[in-house]
């Protein structure tokens, strides 16, 4: 009898096991909800036939969001940022093979199921108003794992200071919330990168490469890849958003693989609970069972 | 349990060649952690906006903290399977185990550049994103350090209920000791949940890095992986553990017990092994592994010391000394090791341009937090009954 209760409950502790782990050996991707723009989304889309690359928007994205010069690379000159970075929340980048240029905007794609936000560990990094990924430094213990998870380098991290900040673009959030557009998008001559409504820059999109399919690659990016992104991108015929910088994730949400396995084995919490209890079933009667004074002894 | 198992202080003076050399390394990184708080990451790391997470990430704390899993193993050994001959393996276990989480939990201390904010992570409650497994992940650390503390606490409260100690240690102990002791089972059943939880979740993190991760690592199954290599890398730990004390400290062997354990690590890592190539092949990413870059070596690094310490803990001749017992150990130990790393470094490709190799004062002051943990496991060892049996020789002599 008591053989057969002590079997058993050990076959319990290899069942709960099992059911905690199952679902990590397979992994439904449908099981999680697809993620669309929030109502109010709002967005940018480039136009890379338009831009002549004149960086009027990083000034201006500078002088709006307050960050200084970035001017490492050129001897304290001017300002040449290399990339991305904690002093500069929006680039412009050329891209050349041969004869095949094309410029190239870089900055918060705003993306509708970001791997950022999911990362985050108290909600630091969050769409907030509009669908907009904003950093709320209260919240922020600066682990970076936003940028172990963001698929295109986007959240950098202040390196040099005592007291570090995420810096990314926020679509001018502060701006929008005057009535304004973000800084780039106002002061591009060529209105090679405007804002407006998720859903009213989609048709735009649409509609300028219905209009003109020779221009350019047949495709926006940023309507399905890795999920969606708020900001919209159109390439030159010939030259396509892998040679602009952009990863091809498919139309698999980042975020998707890990959100899949990781809700399956806590979902409602009953596996954690089921798992405590069996062992602790198991350790109290392995506890009565060896007799002496009772003591479990560690 | 008969008495000659029973744990004892091994005595002795602290204050050895040994420790003084350790306490020296330590001082140096504490200056070095004062420089990274004033000076912050940039100036005291190879860290960038390419890689983010460098070694105090991949090595002290996801592979600390598997190091670290020694308690975890041996007590579903123990206590789950009910292995009562294997009890005086437990204490040391745990003690390794409580110390290398309490590094882990230090080392996260000094990498996340707004230390001071981390007492919000288990205070504000409604801030928790239950998306995040980072969260999962550092609330169960903070947890299961508390946890192992707990049942490491008998050990400390036996020593102070003793004459002669402190009357304030005495009056703590009265008070703790027989809490401690009713509270026991739940205690540890928590011990054995916890490792659970957050192991498959250091496991799950990278899979939030999509593409940038080499797809010989990035898997869905890297969180049942990680599971299974832990227990193993447990196994491993507690042996070299046992074999290094008895060496050092002079103590009766406990090779028997360690062959017969041998075989469930071996085991294990042949689970992890079919788990590990079979997705691949299944997947078909067996090319990867075939291509003249680093990462396809160090996949094959992993595969030689997890193939290799399975064999050598199966095989009689390795597993029935204690130098065998020493050597396919480490082999097991070191392949865990080898798979954290590249999980988090070697697979991570964040794009063209982006390199990262550690600092020098990133290194040392992880050596520093290694240095501060041995000092305080030959501490608790000579002071506390940690370790079991009578030392062979009549004097215990301390670590040389």
């Amino acid at each position: 009898m008591t053989v057969d209760r002590r079997t058993l409950l050990k076959g319990m502790a290899v069942a709960g096991a099992a059911a905690a782990l199952g679902p990590a050996l397979e992994p439904a991707p449908e099981a999680r909800e697809k993620r669309v723009p929030p109502p109010d989304a709002m967005g940018m889309l480039y136009d890379a036939t338009l831009c002549i690359g004149c960086k009027t928007c990083m000034v201006a994205c500078q002088d709006a969001n307050g960050l200084p010069r970035d001017t490492r690379s050129s001897d304290g000159l001017y300002d040449a940022p290399d990339d991305l970075n904690a002093k500069c929340k929006n680039i412009i980048k050329l891209f050349k093979d041969g004869d095949r240029t094309s410029f190239m905007k870089a900055q918060c794609m705003h993306c509708v199921d970001p791997a950022c936000i999911n990362a985050c560990m108290m909600g630091a990094l969050k769409k907030r108003e509009h669908g907009i990924v904003t950093w709320e430094g209260e919240r922020c213990t600066g682990c970076r794992y936003c940028g172990i998870a963001c698929a295109y380098g986007v959240p950098k991290y202040e390196w040099e200071k005592a007291w570090p900040r995420v810096i990314k673009c926020e679509m001018c959030s502060q701006r929008i919330a005057k009535g304004q557009q973000p800084a780039c998008c106002e002061v591009c001559p060529r209105k090679a990168v405007i804002f407006g409504k998720y859903t009213d820059l989609l048709a735009e999109a649409k509609g300028r490469l219905a209009a003109d399919p020779g221009k350019y690659e047949p495709k926006v990016f940023g309507v399905t890849d890795g999920g969606g992104t708020q900001v919209l991108y159109l390439s030159k015929a010939g030259i396509s958003f892998q040679d602009l910088g952009l990863p091809d994730l498919g139309e698999t949400p980042v975020p998707d693989m890990q959100q899949t396995i990781q809700h399956s084995l806590y979902q409602g919490f009953v596996a954690p609970v089921a798992l405590f209890a069996v062992f602790g079933a198991v350790i109290w009667r392995n506890k009565k069972a060896s007799g002496g004074d009772g003591e479990v002894k560690p | 349990m008969s008495a000659h198992t029973k744990p004892q202080p091994l005595g002795g003076p602290l204050w050895t060649p040994a420790f003084k050399i350790l306490a020296a390394i330590f001082g140096v990184s504490v200056l070095l952690i004062i420089w990274r708080f004033v000076a912050g990451l940039g100036a005291t790391t190879g860290l960038s906006d390419g890689y983010p997470w460098g070694i105090w990430i991949a090595f002290d704390v996801v592979t600390g903290t598997a190091l670290g899993c020694g308690g975890y193993a041996m007590a579903f050994l123990v206590y789950i399977f009910n292995k009562g001959d294997y009890h005086p393996l437990m204490r040391p276990a745990v003690l390794t185990s409580a110390l290398g989480y309490t590094m882990a939990a230090l080392a996260i201390n000094i990498d996340v550049g707004r230390t001071p904010y981390i007492y919000k992570i288990p205070v504000f409650v409604s801030w928790w994103n239950l998306n995040s497994v980072l969260l999962e992940v550092a609330l169960c650390v903070m947890a299961y350090v508390a946890i192992l503390w707990l049942e490491l606490s008998p050990a400390f409260f036996e020593t102070w209920e003793e004459e002669g100690s402190h009357p304030a240690l005495k009056k703590i102990a009265g008070v703790l000791h027989p809490i401690v002791k009713k509270l026991m089972v739940p205690i540890l059943a928590v011990g054995v949940l916890l490792p659970s939880m957050h192991q498959t979740s250091l496991g799950a993190l990278m899979l939030l890095a999509g593409q940038k991760v080499h797809g010989l690592w990035q898997t869905p199954f890297a969180p049942l992986l990680f599971l299974i290599s832990c227990v193993a890398m447990g196994y491993g730990v507690v042996a070299m553990e046992s074999t290094l004390a008895t060496s050092l400290f002079r103590r009766p062997r406990e090779t028997k017990l360690l062959a017969r354990m041998a075989v469930v690590p071996a085991w294990i890592v042949v689970v992890y092994l079919v788990i590990r190539t079979g997705d691949i092949i299944v997947h078909g990413r067996l090319g990867l592994a075939f291509q003249l870059n680093i990462q396809a070596f160090m996949f094959w690094v992993e595969m030689v010391l997890f193939t290799g310490g399975a064999a050598m803990l199966f095989s009689p001749k390795f597993r029935e000394t204690a130098k065998g017992q020493f050597q396919a150990s480490m082999a097991v130990v070191l392949a865990g090791t080898v798979y954290r790393m590249d999980t988090y470094l070697v697979a991570y490709n964040p794009g063209k341009n982006w390199a990262y190799f550690p600092a020098v004062p990133e290194l040392l002051i992880t050596v520093g937090v290694v240095a501060l943990e041995i000092m305080a496991y030959l501490y608790i060892v000579k002071r506390y009954p940690i370790l079991g049996g009578a030392a062979v020789a009549p004097k215990v002599r301390g670590a040389e």
